[in-house]
């Protein structure tokens, strides 16, 4: 599960009405090289939630982002290498994300997250 | 030269997760053939509902070429591992995550999903077969195959983007015009991209987009 799975993710159980950003507890990480892609980059940040990136980022070792991104960081080549490796290259292989009103876990094993839900929570 | 789609011979499956058949090989044949149209609208991110062994979300991602993300769910655990593994062995990446249709991806993707696709479990079979899990979440449909459809549909035109399509796929008694007709109450007009006539089923392909668009 990539950082960028992360910031779309969200707790839809039943009763829970902010189940987002889900907090994020590591225990193994990987690191697999992407293709680095500027413009894909700058595609992406509008469709994420940067205050939940740059927490996750944290959780994973990747801190000093800054609040927002302005227009003149997409030709700031070492934010946007940050960027990309926080958001694309690493991978959290296992962990688990929990829900910041309900407490729920949701494991993620072998980089996958498990969003099951149990029958009373439909 | 064809445009690269994924390969059976990297095509991960076991006997708990629906192997890639006609209805797959249609899809990912009609999502090669219109996506000229789809590239026009430079799509960013993709999704596919029910990726089974992953050989559809992987030719959605070979095309996407790295301009755009893929992202794609299964109630099936082991349909999770295989699509993430069918995936590396193409040397793509997606976002794979375990859960029930959207499992968890909403509100997040609402109104950002550039292509959804969905091969839904169509089969008509008794109510009480649907969502059993396993392999069988695959096909069971239920009465008319369509208890699953018929809790997507009305989800759909929220997901899209402005400029996003849906592309499913769906079988002669899952009522087309009726599908089509849900579609359209809730702002979406659709047209059928490929009908084809495999062993025992007549199997279509349908293309469903906002109606403010042409």
């Amino acid at each position: 599960m990539r950082l960028l799975t992360h910031n779309m993710l969200a707790n839809n159980a039943k009763g829970v009405t902010k189940g987002f950003p889900l907090g994020l507890e590591v225990t193994a990480v990987e690191t697999k090289e992407a293709e680095f892609n500027p413009d894909f980059l700058k595609k992406m940040v509008p469709k994420l939630e940067w205050g939940a990136f740059c927490e996750a980022a944290a959780v994973i070792g990747v801190t000093g982002f800054p609040t927002a991104v302005t227009p003149d960081l997409f030709e700031d080549e070492a934010f946007l290498k940050k960027f990309h490796n926080a958001l694309l290259e690493v991978h959290v292989e296992e962990g688990v994300l929990i829900c910041p009103e309900s407490g729920r876990r949701f494991a993620i094993n072998k980089g996958i997250p498990n969003m099951l839900l149990n029958e009373d929570e439909c | 030269m064809p445009p690269k789609i994924a390969e059976i011979k990297l095509t991960h499956f076991d006997g708990e997760v629906y192997e890639p058949a006609e209805d797959s090989f249609m899809l990912v044949d009609a999502l090669v053939d219109d996506w000229p149209n789809i590239e026009k609208t430079s799509p960013t991110i993709c999704l596919e509902i029910g990726s089974g062994t992953g050989y559809v979300i992987c030719s959605a991602a070979l095309l996407l070429q790295g301009s755009g993300v893929c992202f794609a769910t299964d109630v099936n655990p082991r349909a999770a591992a295989a699509t993430q593994a069918t995936l590396a062995a193409h040397g793509v990446s997606a976002e794979v995550a375990i859960g029930d249709l959207f499992a968890g991806l909403q509100p997040r993707l609402s109104g950002q999903v550039d292509v959804l696709l969905f091969n839904p479990p169509y089969v008509p079979t008794p109510s009480e077969e649907v969502g059993r899990g396993g392999v069988s979440a695959a096909w069971a449909g239920g009465d008319k195959g369509r208890e699953v459809i018929d809790r997507v549909l009305p989800q759909v035109n929220r997901l899209l983007s402005a400029t996003g399509c849906l592309l499913m796929v769906l079988v002669q008694e899952n009522d087309i015009e009726e599908v089509c007709q849900r579609l359209q109450e809730s702002g979406l007009q659709s047209r059928v991209l490929l009908k084809r006539t495999a062993d025992e089923e007549i199997l279509f392909i349908l293309k469903a987009w906002n109606s403010s668009l042409q």
